[in-house]
């Protein structure tokens, strides 16, 4: 799909800029070329999409429906569905808790929201999708869902209420079922482009800086760090690897897009699949100021419950990936 | 005169929001009353779950994205 793309590169690095194929700097200028131009345009494609199937699926029509319907045990799994094509903003965190709380949802259930939002956001795939290919980017997707699905139903069992902070419990206790609401104006997708491209200018005016920086330093050891040199350390034989490295990752926040071609890199020295999606997902899932902000609504307890428990989930997808992958 | 609210935690979506909402305002030349709302617990009040949100006259208009400034122009005219 991308050959028009290599043979253009080929011919700016080599030829244009006259460098030597084979030497390193050369490899690492092309590769940093080859795969900006890459990403940014299936980042460009992958946000457009994502936007546009949002634009159906509005944050407020999902907690109607989770509130309204009786699921049967699937709520957790299609809260955590809603999650994915909803875009997830750290700062709606609260007011989204607290709105699916009031539309008397569960607490484990909007949990499952919460895990899965992050998680599996546009700009994620859309840099695995450039970065990995299309299986790795399904994997992560699917075990992003599974993730949020499970835990979800973890914390349910856990009888968290206690753990709300006050003004929060009196929410809850006088929360109620949302009946059906008037339909919604429908409004034909032409006219919704605009707002969902301005979207995507937004978010990718946002990222594409971290994006350029991590796949210069990417480039930069893609050049220059030796094939499988990571293999003895961070190889699928080392146990350690995946726990430490979803803890290494919970403080990195808001880098992921800076993080993700660095991590891409890792892999292909040597780092295994699942440490490196076990990292991923906590860089991208695990915040410490969304925790933090987080503190309003949850006592720092049931805030710490809820870190361990996806961390602990991560954690064991890393294995079971570095055992099937 | 209008009394506009700009929903939000202080989260650089709901900044931007403000400065959106601000250059509309100079734009219409009108006197508007502006007020950032950043405590949570008033912004429920609103029954809205995802911020930035737009509260004209008590009423949202916006929520859980950026308007755009003619948007918000033909708002505050209405």
């Amino acid at each position: 799909m991308f050959d028009w793309l290599e043979h253009l590169t080929d011919w700016l690095v080599f030829r244009v800029f006259g460098m030597e194929p084979g030497n390193r700097l050369a490899e690492a200028v092309h590769f940093f070329i080859y795969d900006s131009v890459k990403i940014l345009l299936l980042l460009m494609v992958v946000v457009f999409l994502m936007g546009i199937v949002n634009s159906y699926f509005p944050v407020e029509k999902v907690r109607n429906y989770l509130s309204r319907k009786n699921l049967y045990g699937f709520e957790y799994l299609v809260a955590s569905l809603f999650g994915v094509v909803t875009p997830f903003c750290s700062c709606s965190s609260v007011p989204l808790f607290i709105g699916f709380v009031r539309g008397g949802i569960p607490l484990g259930v909007t949990f499952a929201f919460l895990v899965t939002s992050p998680l599996v956001n546009e700009v994620a795939i859309g840099l695995f999708v450039g970065l990995f290919g299309l299986r790795v980017t399904l994997i992560y997707v699917a075990s992003g869902i599974l993730l949020g699905t499970i835990s979800g139903m973890i914390l349910s069992r856990m009888k968290l209420d206690r753990f709300l902070t006050p003004w929060v419990k009196e929410i809850l206790a006088k929360a109620e079922r949302e009946g059906e609401r008037a339909a919604q104006l429908h409004l034909p997708l032409p006219k919704r482009i605009p707002q969902i491209w301005a979207d995507v200018v937004r978010i990718l005016k946002g990222v594409v800086p971290y994006v350029l920086v991590g796949l210069a330093i990417g480039g930069f050891m893609h050049g220059y760090i030796p094939e499988g040199y990571l293999e003895a350390y961070l190889g699928q034989k080392s146990l350690l690897a995946v726990p430490v490295a979803t803890l290494l990752a919970v403080p990195m926040y808001a880098n992921a897009s800076g993080i993700l071609p660095v991590v891409q890199v890792l892999v292909s020295k040597g780092v295994s699949l699942g440490t490196a999606i076990a990292f991923m997902m906590g860089v991208v899932g695990l915040s410490l100021p969304e925790g933090m902000l987080l503190k309003k609504v949850m006592t720092l307890k049931l805030i710490g419950i809820f870190f361990g428990v996806v961390a602990f989930c991560i954690i064991c997808s890393g294995y079971l990936f570095n055992m099937i992958l | 005169m209008k009394h506009v609210k700009i929903l939000g935690t202080g989260c650089p979506k709901c900044k931007r929001t403000y400065a959106v909402v601000e250059s509309a305002v100079q734009q219409i030349g009108q006197e508007v009353r502006l007020e950032k709302v950043e405590d949570i617990m008033e912004i429920m009040q609103y029954d809205i779950i995802s911020t930035p949100a737009v509260v004209v006259d008590e009423v949202v208009e916006i929520k859980g994205r950026i308007p755009s400034e003619s948007e918000m122009i033909k708002l505050l005219r209405s």
